[in-house]
């Protein structure tokens, strides 16, 4: 048994894209750092939407507190005042490094799954979709006014931006080596049950809320922890944490393709690619000598009408679902393996 | 003159009613075709901001206001068939879920279509705005738009209703959204019924686009987007199986969310999100399949 295969593709695409970014310009680096995160980001989703089958819009909520922990925490005392007038005296006196930001940032993400997923657990479907888009609209409202936890509307300035290539892409493997373990763990597969056949699952005596909770609290401490990342490396504001990441992630997501480890990584890497060109051109680039200079706004279209083809054209997304295995010769008389759905 | 036991006033009471109104319509165009597509259509918003921005260039062009709300119906029907056949009739196989993604795609990307063709700014659809100034009813002030919000509503759910129960397609779009496939082997021919939701819910999003606009006269690229995010928490809130109970789904949503906006204080009316999504959840653990459906639906294997 080979038994870490699958995840060798992920964790080289991660690789390589670190490799390529220290390669590359420091402007351009943004970009690869950027893309990175996202990885981070579309596998924590990827952890609770691919293995569950149940949508979530809810994640970015968790993004959202994570990126607000490590950032109200890692500002320096000095400026915190400036930023955030009112923010609870407790958090005005405490100030904590780099790597506890990121632990605490994946502690509120996980605190606030188990929370919300206490309850919500028990939806499926729509009403899980809708419950979990309230979620994201709560967090946001919150975080939005309540100016004792953060700076309310203002951008996050001050955070130390220590997210750069080596932190992202350590990140990154992180998140793809915890939701690796997780899926070839009996949790895992457990879960995975539940989504082929939710009453076959239960009838072998598989609780699908106890699974589902325990995914979603995961992919809530991978989200946070994304968040944490995310806030090193850009001043965000409520606004980037919202609707536009959600899109854009879950597009990552479907576009790679939602059941594999693999889809997630090369959704996030194809999709931020693209969308970090057209950033670019945006701004005016020149490509193979010609100069491309397109309106604002393009990136969402072409991503958004991407989204749209590969669901229409191809549902499994670019990868089908599938992991990368290395090819073998199959025993004879062992039974063909089964298509993932 | 106030309600006193809510605190509320006449106008509060009004506007709910009117947004609760202009709500149900939502829901009905929401849940119309739901029943025959099993798809929740999440770009139903951008429909009523491309029916909203066919007003405000109509009354940029010193058109009359009939001639801007004909444009405003043509502009949304024209895309609610585009959507149909582009995007909804390819994927009818797919599973629900796949379906929210892909009109969640197609939400943001007529977003930022509107975004790019018209800037970020918004413009001004200003012909109806005379709709807004109030009426005096024995001392109480309310304005013409809370009332012509109630009847329109109200008169496009009877007539939705005769619809649905006294006509042909009607029995069939019922038919389809009870069991598709029976219907089908009876002879209801699947594409007619589908195109006729569409029509039906594409005329309440140009109905909606009028009187959202009238409240809220300045169009940007995200017009109607939160009131689409509530309305379909409404929807999944009153149930999806009936277009009757998530038309209450819809009209419970909004008629909830203008008392709260009237009833908080001003210092916590920021937070009407908060309260109102947090019911939403709260009421969706109680009742999965939602608070006016009868009976709990079993998922058979």
């Amino acid at each position: 048994m080979r038994r870490g295969e699958e995840l060798l593709a992920p964790a080289a695409l991660v690789l390589a894209t670190a490799l390529l970014g220290l390669a590359v310009s420091a402007s351009t680096q943004t970009y690869f750092v950027d893309t990175l995160v996202k990885v981070s980001l579309v596998v924590a989703l990827y952890l609770f939407i691919g293995n569950s089958g149940v949508l979530s819009f809810g994640h970015v909520s968790f993004v959202a507190v994570g990126a607000w922990t490590a950032g109200v925490l890692s500002v320096p005392r000095a400026e915190k005042p400036a930023i955030m007038p009112n923010l609870a005296h407790v958090l005005r006196e405490t100030t904590v490094g780099n790597v506890p930001s990121l632990a605490l940032a994946a502690l509120a993400g996980l605190v606030l799954a188990l929370l919300v997923g206490l309850p919500l657990m028990r939806l499926s479907g729509l009403a899980a979709g809708i419950a979990t888009f309230g979620v994201l609209e709560i967090v946001d409202n919150v975080l939005r006014y309540y100016e004792k936890i953060g700076p309310g509307l203002n951008a996050f300035s001050s955070v130390p931006e220590t997210t750069g290539v080596w932190q992202a892409a350590v990140g990154a493997l992180l998140a793809v080596g915890l939701a690796f373990a997780y899926q070839r763990s009996r949790f895992g597969r457990m879960l995975r049950a539940t989504r082929e056949d939710p009453a076959a699952a239960s009838a072998a005596g598989i609780s699908v809320y106890r699974q589902r909770l325990l995914a979603f609290a995961l992919s809530g401490a991978v989200a946070g922890f994304a968040g944490g990342l995310y806030i090193h490396l850009l001043p965000l504001n409520v606004d980037s944490l919202y609707l536009d990441l959600t899109f854009v992630t879950l597009a990552m997501l479907v576009v790679g393709g939602s059941g594999s480890l693999l889809g997630a990584v090369v959704g996030a890497l194809a999709v931020s690619g693209l969308d970090s060109f057209l950033a670019a051109a945006e701004n005016g680039v020149d490509l193979l000598g010609v100069h491309l200079d397109l309106p604002a706004g393009t990136r969402v279209i072409v991503v958004g009408v991407l989204m749209a083809l590969v669901l229409v054209l191809r549902p499994g997304g670019l990868t089908g679902g599938r992991e990368l295995r290395l090819p073998r010769r199959r025993r004879p008389g062992s039974p063909a393996p089964a298509e993932a759905a | 003159m106030t309600l006193a036991i809510l605190n509320v006033s006449w106008q509060t009471l009004a506007d709910a009613l009117a947004l609760g109104g202009v709500y149900a319509l939502m829901a009905v165009g929401i849940g119309l075709v739901f029943g025959v597509l099993r798809l929740v259509n999440f770009a139903y918003g951008q429909l009523i901001m491309a029916g909203a921005y066919a007003l405000a260039f109509a009354s940029q062009w010193g058109w009359p206001s009939w001639g801007g709300i004909l444009l405003c119906f043509a502009v949304v029907l024209a895309l609610s068939v585009a959507l149909d056949r582009l995007v909804f009739r390819p994927l009818r196989t797919q599973s629900p879920a796949v379906m929210l993604v892909a009109t969640f795609a197609i939400a943001f990307l007529l977003q930022s279509i509107a975004l790019l063709a018209f800037g970020p700014l918004g413009k001004i659809a200003s012909s109806l705005a005379p709709l807004n100034r109030p009426w005096t009813i024995s001392g109480v002030d309310i304005r013409k738009i809370a009332i012509v919000a109630i009847v329109v509503a109200a008169g496009c759910l009877l007539l939705l209703q005769l619809l649905l129960t006294r006509t042909s397609v009607g029995l069939q779009m019922r038919a389809a959204a009870m069991d598709f496939g029976t219907a089908r082997l009876l002879g209801v021919r699947a594409n007619r019924v589908i195109g006729g939701a569409v029509l039906v819910s594409g005329v309440l999003a140009a109905v909606v686009a009028v009187m959202l606009t009238v409240q809220n006269p300045l169009v940007t690229p995200d017009f109607a987007l939160r009131d689409t995010i509530v309305v379909l928490a409404g929807v999944v809130l009153g149930g999806l199986n009936r277009p009757i109970s998530a038309t209450l789904g819809g009209f419970a949503i909004g008629f909830a969310s203008g008392i709260l906006g009237g009833a908080l204080p001003t210092n916590q009316s920021q937070y009407l999100p908060t309260f109102l999504f947090a019911a939403v959840i709260l009421v969706l653990l109680v009742r999965p399949n939602g608070l006016f459906t009868r009976g709990g639906v079993v998922e058979r294997v």
